[in-house]
Formats: C-alpha cells, structure tokens, sequence
C-alpha cells in the first residue's frame, strides 16, 4: 500500500503512521536547481494542508514550500541548515520537516505517485 | 515570444529556458554557480542577440544623441563606447545604453531587449527637429558576449579575432569571412574583461559552434544576473525604471548635467542642489536569509523605509548582500536597518554596492 502522497505545487508527504515527513519531490528539486537555503518553520510550529510553512532557495529565487498535511511541527531536519544541497542529492531521503498529522482524512485530497507522475510528465512539456 | 537566432542551440543543449524581455531566453545550461565561476576564473558566452541596436546617421547626429542621452558624445573620439541612459522630463530613466561613436555623423545604440519599442518610438518622436535617420537595426544583429579573464585569448584563438589592441570601452569594426559586418567592443556587463560582438545571425550561429567545440560554458541570464550584481552594475526594471532616476540611482557619474540642454536635465539639476528623496543602495544581509527583489526594507524601529531591488546569495563572495532603493535618509554607509524575510526580520547594513571590484582591461 502506497504512504506517499504529493500536492500539485511538489511537496511530498510520506507517511509513517500518525506521522508525516514533508519534502519536496525529485522533479520539483531538478527544476530548482542548486539549493541554497531552506526556510524552515520552528519546532511546535502548526502547519495547515494547502498553506505555506516556509520556502525553499536557489541560487535565482525562493520558492513557498506548501503543506500537504495539517498538524505539528515535531522535529525539522537540522542537517539542512548547514547542508541545503542534500536536497539535491536525494530529496526523498531528506525531507524537511516532521509533522504529527491532526486529520489524516486530508491524504484522500493529495495526489498518488501515479497521478503526480502524470502532473510531472504534463509540466515538463 | 521572440526567439534569438541561437534559440535551436540551446534547447538542443538542454538549456532551462524563460521569457526575458520579450524573448524566450536560456537561463542556464550546466548550473547558475558554475556558469558564473566560468565567467569569474576563466571564459564564458552568452547569447545577448535579444539586445536592440538602433543606428543614429546624419549630419546632427552629435546634437540629437546628446539631446536624448545623459552622456557627452561630442567630445569623444571615434572608436568610443559610453554607457549612459535616455531620460524622460522627470529625470526618469527611459532606458540604459551603450553609445558607439563611429564619427561625428554615425552612433550605434544598443538598448534593453524589454524596452526596445518604447526606446524606438521614443528616439524616433525625438528626431523630427533633427537632421539625422534612425535605424532600427534590432532584428539585423545578432550578439554574443564573451566574458571572462581569459576572453581576449579564447576570440583569439578560437575566432580568429584580435581583440588585443581594445582598451575597455573602445571598439573596432571587423568584416566576418564572408565580408558582412562586425562590430567588437571590449565591453561587458560582468565585471570582468571581455568583449561583446556584433554579427548577422548565420555568423553567431557558426562562432557559438566554433566557441562550444572549444569547450568554452555557454552561459545563461541567470549567471548574467548574479555577476552584474555583485559588480554593483543595474538592471533596467530593477534598479533602473522610469520613477528613479540616476542620481537616485547612484549613477549621477553617467549624467553629465554641465552638457547643455538634454532631456530631464532640469530634473537631475534640481536633485543634485536639493537632494534626493530616495537612494539606491547596497545592503548586506546578516543571517542565512536571502533577501530578494521586492522584499520590503526596514529601519531599525520597524518603519519600512524601502524595497529590495535585487537580492542574492553572493556566489562569488559568499554573503548575503542586496540592492535596495531606500529613503534618502537610510542611505548613509553603515546605517542599521533591517530585511523583512517572509515572517521574520533580518539586520542589515548598508555597504558599497559595487561588492565585488571588478577585473577590467584598462
């Protein structure tokens, strides 16, 4: 059973339980190119579905990083502080916040893999 | 959208591609930093045929140039380039430009690819008092800009041209092997050594190819942006437009207001003896924020004072530093203020815009 899911704007959740881990996908961080900086919300912070919780640099412009979930910031990946481009590396493996879901019904609204990859294919055209 | 004649080149290369000024232009082909390092350490090439050329002939053309433009041609000798600006009557910058003297009789104009029907409109309802003609030569040239310490040695080698004898802001017309013309200046808008060439597009498109077999980077707008930008050099739309003017902007230098009688003169006039209400400056950023154009700048109470004009992650500097137009009263160098970053602030410190001193051929 699928536990990814994506917004139309590219942030991934994957979620482990009552918990998501929200990153951007590897399209969205081919397309933006080297990361520089990775505005990220404050630990304890709330984040609603479809809202902005921070951005996400390149070298050209900063683009809004969106919520595909609402509920809790519980942790925020420190490593990118320091590191942004391990964005570039592998964007799945380093997502940039964890959050403790309050409504997991809002994952039916989000696209599947399939249905994002069909999105993705659409944009590169 | 407007194409460059090289625009198959860089969709076959890969290049990420985007309207500028009218044209659907590459932004870069193997990364912004690395294209801009290229530039910095050793060579690059740009496609710059979207910029508009425009042919001022005829027994006034000295009057009329120095009538619309803020420089003062009539002194220079042949062989000149003058960077200077088209005002309107506030002292609102029209557009900035490049002014090639050939002689008393002939200047060749070369302006912003976004501004090139209001500039022609504007030269042309100009000229009726004049005797001169105004040629509109913008889809005739195509241009390429090779930048770079290593640009006189890489036209040399790679293109055959000798750009060794041009002193930075001179140049030379040159016949291609099939005798249509050239024009070779040794100009640039990246604060290094380099040179910009004029050519039908058949002979643009065989010196790119010339130039990518050499292995020279091709490079995007993007790296254009961040290296004029750390060379503390304005974009029009940025820093220029047509509410600032150049003393605002800090490029009162390039506005010979002793010339006699030039559109907006009265204007600059008025500000040099009044003072400005506003100001173009540098700021460095404190923290890892990236302040960006049009981001509001605050003073150290919290008032906004300003706006962000250009902003970046500095590549080669690697500091957070940005353009700003603030209130008269914020300009002073070291005056405290403060970037609004999304839902935070950010001290910041207003510096010498020219951040990075640029590498120029004297």
């Amino acid at each position: 059973m699928t536990n990814v899911y994506y917004l139309p704007s590219h942030e991934y959740a994957r979620v482990e339980g009552e918990i998501a881990y929200i990153g951007i996908s590897k399209f969205a961080a081919e397309q933006l190119g080297n990361v520089v900086y990775v505005d990220m919300p404050e630990m304890d912070d709330d984040v609603v579905a479809g809202e902005e919780f921070g951005a996400i640099e390149s070298v050209k412009a900063a683009s809004d990083l969106f919520s595909p979930v609402s509920g809790a910031v519980v942790e925020i990946n420190e490593e990118l502080i320091d590191n942004p481009r391990l964005i570039n590396e592998d964007p799945e493996a380093h997502w940039i916040i964890k959050v403790e879901m309050s409504d997991k019904s809002e994952l039916e609204k989000l696209l599947s893999p399939e249905a994002y990859a069909k999105l993705c294919e659409s944009e590169k055209h | 959208m407007k194409k460059t004649c090289l625009h198959p080149q860089h969709t076959a290369q890969g290049a990420l591609m985007s309207p500028f000024g009218g044209f659907d232009m590459p932004i870069s082909y193997e990364g912004i930093e690395a294209e801009h390092r290229a530039v910095r350490t050793s060579v690059g090439v740009f496609d710059v045929s979207h910029m508009g050329e425009v042919l001022i002939t005829g027994d006034q053309a000295t009057m009329f140039v120095n009538y619309i433009f803020t420089g003062d041609v009539a002194p220079l000798e042949p062989g000149k380039v003058v960077y200077g600006m088209m005002l309107n009557d506030n002292g609102g910058v029209v557009d900035d430009l490049l002014v090639y003297k050939r002689d008393d009789n002939e200047y060749f104009l070369v302006i912003n690819a976004a501004n090139i029907d209001k500039d022609v409109s504007w030269i042309k309802s100009h000229a009726d008092k004049y005797d001169v003609t105004v040629d509109d030569q913008c889809d005739y040239w195509a241009e390429l800009a090779i930048q770079g310490p290593s640009a006189e040695k890489t036209i040399a080698d790679v293109l055959g041209i000798d750009g060794s004898d041009l002193a930075f802001y001179t140049f030379k017309d040159l016949k291609a092997s099939d005798g249509s013309p050239m024009v070779l200046s040794r100009t640039g808008y990246t604060g290094e050594d380099g040179f910009e060439l004029y050519a039908e597009p058949h002979i643009i498109v065989e010196m790119w190819r010339r130039l990518m077999d050499a292995g020279v980077a091709p490079c995007g707008l993007g790296c254009r942006d961040t290296l004029r930008f750390e060379a503390g050099l304005p974009l029009y739309g940025d820093e220029l437009t047509d509410t600032i003017t150049p003393v605002e902007a800090g490029l009162g230098m390039f506005a010979k207001v002793d010339k006699e009688g030039f559109i907006g003169r009265e204007a600059l006039v008025a500000q040099k003896s009044e003072g400005v209400k506003q100001k173009v400056v540098g700021l460095e950023v404190e923290g890892r924020a990236i302040p960006r154009h049009g981001y509001d700048v605050l003073d150290a109470e919290g008032n906004k004072v300003g706006v962000i004009t250009t902003g970046y992650h500095s590549i080669t500097l690697d500091r957070n530093l940005a353009m700003a137009l603030v209130d008269a009263r914020c300009a002073a160098l070291g005056t405290p203020l403060q970037v609004q970053v999304r839902r935070k602030v950010f001290p910041a410190t207003v510096i010498k815009k020219r951040f990075y001193t640029p590498n120029y051929k004297k």
